[in-house]
């Protein structure tokens, strides 16, 4: 049982401007084998809190803790994070010219375990996960997101979600731009990660839709910066039908 | 394509514009207007005095080529090693075969030196289907050397030859390669000389109607490497895809002048070259011409250069120029960007659990490897990524 814990979390970035402050005090406890959704309008620092907990060094932290275990994870450098256990999922991930997937996958696996995976079982292992997410067999001979479809980006992620086995996840807008077919798909992988590894999960979404097929146990609703209302899975249907406007309305 | 920032560092000479490239010349002083009137001849005699400002050699290392640009050269065989393979075979022919100076004539001193000088050339001809030869090269020493090499791919023939220098070596040479009509020919320059090497190599192909020539140029060790590939695609339909690779460590001195010359219609020309540049010295040059003639109509050209600068003190040059005579043309573009790592690469392996410094490896690795992955050949493919692990070992 672990437990990622943010404690006032304030955030800035630098704009051509000056700094510019996203996060304004941000508070959240996740547990192992606990889903949390974060919803809020665009520009509601939704994004921000998942590249400040992965490490982005875009992202000054002004303010506040982020802890693992009671461990300083604002310390850790961006790898150091991800080998005790947090994953990224990335609304964009980059294109990694010359890198081919199965070598991306195997160098990631050995970095996280400290020991190269045995290559069999391990090939065997990336053959099945890639066909539960229907994922053709020449993928993994692809330079890492080049060329690849929009679905086949965020499969990518999620390939990675399952094979890396983290302990704590950020879902990015994993939905953004994905048909139903390939939601039902992403979805089925992240609630597989969740049920066999006890994936803590934090899910940040716009739309309600992937909440129908991630079922979460807590609601965050984000607005400028800080969560204005939390709640349990009515939250979500509340937002479903009413939207984001009477938080707006009230800031 | 690579995410490389586009910030252009160290460049010493920017991109002329489009259909105004000038380039200096042989005798005479009036400017040549366009690349394809660059003075050229197997007469070193007619070139005039190498002072270092000449289009051709403004960014090379002048003092160090005075051996192999004026002095006298050795043009005698040389030991070469090959395994038979059927389908494609080797053998001397004398200078006075007259298939020699089919592909071209030089356009620099060096070059002519070379042609003046050489005895006997080497003959590598292709006449069979999807045969693979390694021509190798490692038993030159420091005498200044003359060498000229005729790669000829028959009409209808495939094939890929890779001309492999290793160990000590003064050498200018000339390499013409012929691709008959309808042939598939891949011809790879590979560079791995030892460090205090100095190779002058100008190349010079020609190809075929509906045949397409894939020319690779890698070069990693060496003092001082100039390779110079030009392509005339004078036939119907022909198609050249001239891929480069190079990575230049400390001292060394990797340079490349690329010549396209597009002369018949419905040509295709597809030109990428990638570099890394580590230490102090490190010095690349990579200058890109394609010529689009007045009757090339239909021609479809890119051409592009990347380098990835990994440490201070060095210098990249990068000068992509397209001369287009005619307006009617399916397509020309260049591109070139020197800068060094992309944050976002690096965040993503990281984020992964990859360390910095595997991370970085990597996308160095990845960024030349792309290139190295378009040969098409997985056993070869194989060999030059491990040869660019080791110069990235060297690096770390």
């Amino acid at each position: 049982m672990s437990t990622l814990e943010i404690r006032d979390l304030q955030v800035s970035i630098d704009t051509d401007t000056g700094k510019k402050p996203i996060l304004k005090g941000v508070d959240l406890t996740i547990n192992s084998g606990e889903i949390h959704a974060v919803m809020g309008p665009n520009g509601s620092g939704k994004s921000t809190l998942a590249y400040t907990i992965a490490g982005h060094p875009r992202y000054n932290v002004d303010g506040g803790t982020i802890t693992f275990d009671g461990e300083d994870v604002l310390a850790m450098s961006v790898d150091e994070r991800a080998r005790v256990g947090l994953f990224l999922a990335m609304q964009y991930p980059v294109e990694i010219p010359g890198v081919t997937v199965s070598n991306f996958l195997r160098t990631a696996k050995t970095a996280l375990d400290g020991e190269a995976p045995a290559i069999r079982g391990w090939t065997t292992t990336v053959r099945e996960s890639m066909k539960n997410l229907r994922m053709d067999g020449d993928f993994a001979a692809r330079n890492v997101n080049e060329g690849f479809s929009g679905g086949e980006k965020k499969r990518h992620e999620i390939l990675q979600l399952e094979l890396l086995k983290p302990k704590f996840a950020v879902l990015d807008e994993t939905d953004s731009g994905l048909d139903v077919d390939a939601l039902k798909i992403v979805s089925e992988g992240v609630n597989r990660a969740h049920e066999t590894t006890g994936l803590g999960i934090l899910l940040i979404t716009h739309y309600t839709r992937i909440l129908r097929y991630i079922k979460p146990d807590f609601v965050h609703v984000f607005v400028d910066g800080k969560v204005a209302e939390e709640g349990g899975p009515e939250l979500a249907e509340r937002l479903e039908d009413e939207g984001y406007d009477r938080y707006l309305v009230e800031a | 394509m690579s995410a490389v920032p586009t910030t252009t560092t160290d460049q010493a000479v920017a991109p002329n514009q489009h259909g105004l490239a000038q380039h200096s010349h042989g005798p005479g002083t009036a400017p040549v207007q366009t690349r394809s009137e660059r003075f050229a001849s197997t007469d070193p005699s007619a070139f005039p005095e190498v002072t270092g400002r000449e289009a051709e050699w403004k960014l090379s290392p002048v003092e160090r080529l005075r051996p192999l640009i004026d002095g006298e050269l050795d043009g005698s065989p040389y030991a070469v090693m090959y395994p038979e393979v059927e389908g494609i075979s080797v053998e001397w022919i004398g200078r006075d075969d007259a298939r020699i100076g089919s592909a071209g004539t030089p356009e620099d001193k060096a070059a002519a030196n070379a042609w003046a000088s050489f005895e006997h050339a080497l003959h590598i001809s292709v006449t069979g289907e999807g045969d693979v030869l390694t021509v190798t090269r490692n038993a030159l020493d420091e005498t200044p050397r003359a060498a000229h090499v005729l790669i000829e791919a028959a009409a209808q023939s495939s094939g890929l030859v890779v001309l492999d220098s290793q160990g000590a070596a003064q050498l200018s040479e000339n390499v013409e390669i012929i691709v008959g009509d309808d042939a598939q020919l891949t011809v790879v320059s590979l560079q791995e000389w030892n460090d205090e090497a100095i190779h002058l190599s100008s190349q010079f192909a020609t190809v075929g109607r509906n045949a397409k020539l894939k020319h690779i140029v890698v070069s990693l060790g060496g003092g001082v490497v100039r390779v110079n590939p030009s392509t005339a695609l004078a036939d119907e339909g022909a198609d050249v895809e001239a891929l480069g690779v190079y990575f230049a460590d400390a001292g060394q001195h990797l340079e490349q002048q690329v010549f396209v010359h597009h002369i018949a219609p419905h040509t295709v020309s597809r030109v990428t070259y990638k570099g890394a540049l580590n230490g102090a010295g490190a010095r690349t040059v990579w200058i890109g011409d394609v010529l689009i003639g007045r009757d090339a109509t239909g021609t479809d050209s890119y051409e592009q250069n990347r380098n990835l600068v990994l440490s201070e003190g060095t210098r990249a040059d990068s000068i992509p120029n397209l001369e287009i005579e005619t307006g009617d043309i399916a397509g020309a573009g260049h591109a070139s960007a020197t800068g060094r790592f992309d944050d976002e690469h690096l965040f993503y392996l990281q984020s992964r659990g990859i360390t910095e410094k595997e991370a970085r490896r990597l996308v160095v690795l990845g960024f030349l490897v792309e290139v190295v992955q378009r040969i098409g050949e997985p056993a070869l493919e194989a060999r030059l990524i491990e040869a660019l692990e080791n110069e990235l070992e060297g690096a770390a």
